[in-house]
């Protein structure tokens, strides 16, 4: 469950026997972009999940105007109704309106998600292109990398937050710390392979020199398993920020946000399921579209992992 | 043989080490002075003092390190001050909980995933195939903490067929404890069975297009002996490791789920320890699960290498 997070993501790295194929079809996407892009738009999951994805960046960026109610404003004498035509989806515990607490905790989940995405991103290029090309590097930080990973992903997470208390930065951070690792031996691997390749000896050959090397010919092949590993990255954390909420150990309970939501429905479940039916339903499409945009981008930039089945 | 096996032992030998040595900063991480935050804003400066000195923290850095790597090689993981007893003995007595939900969990993601991922590749294409997979896609989406919220609001508050929440010893009651555990094992273990699912149908379709079950076609066999007897069993090795995986996996996700059912476990006690400041207990937990997470995993990859000589020698 929480540890959805940590299977796919370890899956596509591990698949080392088909780096090569995410490697041929990245310099080509780094080349031709606008054929990428129609190539994307045909794939059906990216299109869906994409559309989806939308939706909740709508929301998420028109929340005040979506939303019927303030979302933190308690009504007791409202309490626990059912949905209606003035609270669509209900009212919680303390009389919050359930449609304006989802509509704006997709805030948090976006903001959360987006950017353990880059964090690790930035952080995991950082990391895989200083160890692949400096051996000595290498040894310490896949080391330090693989020590990360021993940890269950969702159990770091909670350890990191219980040292440095709720808040939505310590969040991010702690989810970076806990997916890092993940995305660096991916763009190790990477970059690995493409050192080896004819294009990359020849552009050495012709005297280039190794910052230029790396970023004219090596980290452009980088840019499609990192926007496939990024998709699920970003649905993990979407699903980590909510399990960090619903423990207690995540955005400080005011803070509207999906996880927080589900864990003060689960208290009045007998009386008021929608509390958290609702938000666990955002939270179940969000991750979905996700892994649909990540499927499709797989199989899109990366046509010999179409084939495999996954 | 043996040269790989120590190969891999002694690899779990730098990983340990981090895994220590980021259990140990994560007292560093605490804002301020971790002993004021441990200790609340009654405490007098005198006790501060007297707790610092007690745990080591006025010593530099470098000697605390040290310390506690001696500590931990030693089986010491602290002490509690909140239930006034060795971190270590404390997480002795939540495991069982723990260890009996993972269990069950992964009977539940083996049974489930396993079959459907043979019966998706056995029928690629069909309508068996795709709604599988759909299942399997909606698996690996669902929260398994929100999963576990509907079942108990479906098969305890509404239908009343099974406890919402708790949780008694198989020694102790076997009937009671089976009712306790059929609600979280399910939800648990169905995440993870849209994992086993996955790969089951993908190892199984690349074990189809092998020769050998050309071969096996051609000489007429059924499609029910070329599956479950030339293709199955080379595609259960791969199966055997994700199992594997999906169990350290398992511990992680025991820990949400504990909280829902109110399983007395190892995520209780975590999560208490949080709530109560008592941070020698939450580095113990975290450590002890990261070393049975590292442990688990050494397992397998010698488990396997036992079953696919392939790797030893590769």
């Amino acid at each position: 469950m929480a540890d959805a997070a940590v299977r796919e993501v370890a899956a596509p790295a591990a698949e080392s026997g088909a780096l090569a194929g995410a490697i041929e079809s990245a310099g080509y996407a780094g080349r031709v972009p606008a054929q990428t892009a129609r190539r994307l738009l045909r794939n059906r999951s990216v299109v869906a999940g994409g559309l989806a994805l939308l939706v909740f960046v709508a929301a998420a960026i028109f929340a005040n105007t979506i939303s019927t109610h303030e979302p933190t404003r308690l009504e007791p004498a409202r309490r626990l109704q059912a949905p209606s035509a003035t609270h669509y989806l209900g009212t919680d515990e303390f009389g919050r309106d359930v449609w304006s607490l989802v509509v704006h905790g997709s805030r948090v989940s976006l903001v959360v998600g987006l950017a353990t995405m880059l964090v690790t991103s930035l952080a995991g290029v950082t990391i895989g292109v200083a160890a692949g090309y400096y051996r000595r590097l290498d040894l310490v930080l896949m080391r330090v990398m693989d020590g990360l990973m021993a940890f269950p992903a969702i159990l770091l997470a909670i350890a990191l937050m219980a040292a440095r208390g709720p808040g939505v930065w310590n969040v991010i951070m702690a989810l970076s710390v806990v997916y890092t690792p993940r995305t660096a031996m991916l763009m190790r691997s990477t970059v690995l392979s493409v050192r080896e390749l004819d294009f990359v000896e020849a552009a050495r050959a012709l005297g280039r020199r190794d910052v230029g090397i790396a970023v004219r010919h090596i980290l452009p092949s980088c840019v499609a398993p990192l926007l496939v590993q990024g998709s699920f990255i970003f649905a993990y954390a979407i699903l980590a920020e909510a399990i960090l909420g619903f423990l207690g150990v995540g955005v400080p309970p005011y803070v509207p946000s999906w996880g927080n939501v589900i864990a003060s429905g689960k208290n009045v479940m007998r009386e008021a399921f929608w509390v958290s039916l609702f938000p666990g339903l955002a939270l179940t499409i969000a991750g979905l579209s996700l892994n649909l945009v990540g499927d499709g981008l797989r199989d899109t930039l990366d046509p010999r992992l179409a084939h495999s089945g996954r | 043989m043996s040269a790989y096996f120590v190969r891999r032992l002694f690899a779990v030998i730098p990983v340990m080490a981090v895994v220590v040595t980021v259990v140990f900063l994560l007292i560093h991480l605490i804002p301020g002075d971790p002993v004021s935050v441990m200790l609340g804003p009654d405490a007098s400066p005198a006790q501060v003092d007297a707790t610092r000195r007690a745990l080591g923290l006025d010593r530099p850095l470098h000697e605390q390190l040290l310390r506690f790597y001696a500590r931990v090689i030693r089986g010491d993981l602290g002490q509690s001050y909140f239930l006034d007893r060795p971190v270590l003995t404390a997480i002795v007595e939540r495991a069982e909980p723990t260890l009996v939900l993972t269990f069950s969990a992964l009977l539940v993601a083996v049974l489930i995933g396993v079959p459907s991922g043979i019966v998706a590749a056995a029928h690629r294409g069909s309508p068996w195939d795709r709604v599988l997979m759909l299942g399997a896609l909606l698996g690996v989406c669902i929260p398994g903490f929100w999963l576990s919220l509907n079942f108990i609001y479906l098969f305890a508050v509404r239908l009343g067929w099974l406890p919402a929440a708790g949780y008694t010893s198989i020694l102790v009651d076997p009937v009671a404890a089976g009712r306790y555990m059929v609600l979280p094992a399910l939800s648990l273990g169905f995440n993870q069975s849209a994992l086993i699912a996955r790969i089951a149908r993908s190892c199984m379709l690349e074990a189809l297009h092998q020769d050998y079950v050309r071969t096996a076609r051609a000489k007429g066999l059924s499609q029910r002996a070329v599956v479950y007897g030339h293709a199955f069993r080379n595609a259960l090795v791969p199966v055997v490791t994700v199992i594997g995986i999906t169990m350290a996996i398992l511990i992680g996700g025991a820990v949400v789920t504990e909280i829902v059912f109110n399983i007395p476990g190892l995520g209780r006690l975590i999560i208490s320890a949080i709530l109560r400041r008592d941070y020698p207990v939450v580095q113990g937990v975290v450590l002890v699960t990261a070393a049975a997470y590292v442990m688990i995993n050494l397992t397998i990859d010698l488990l396997y290498a036992f079953i696919d000589p392939r790797i030893r020698y590769g």
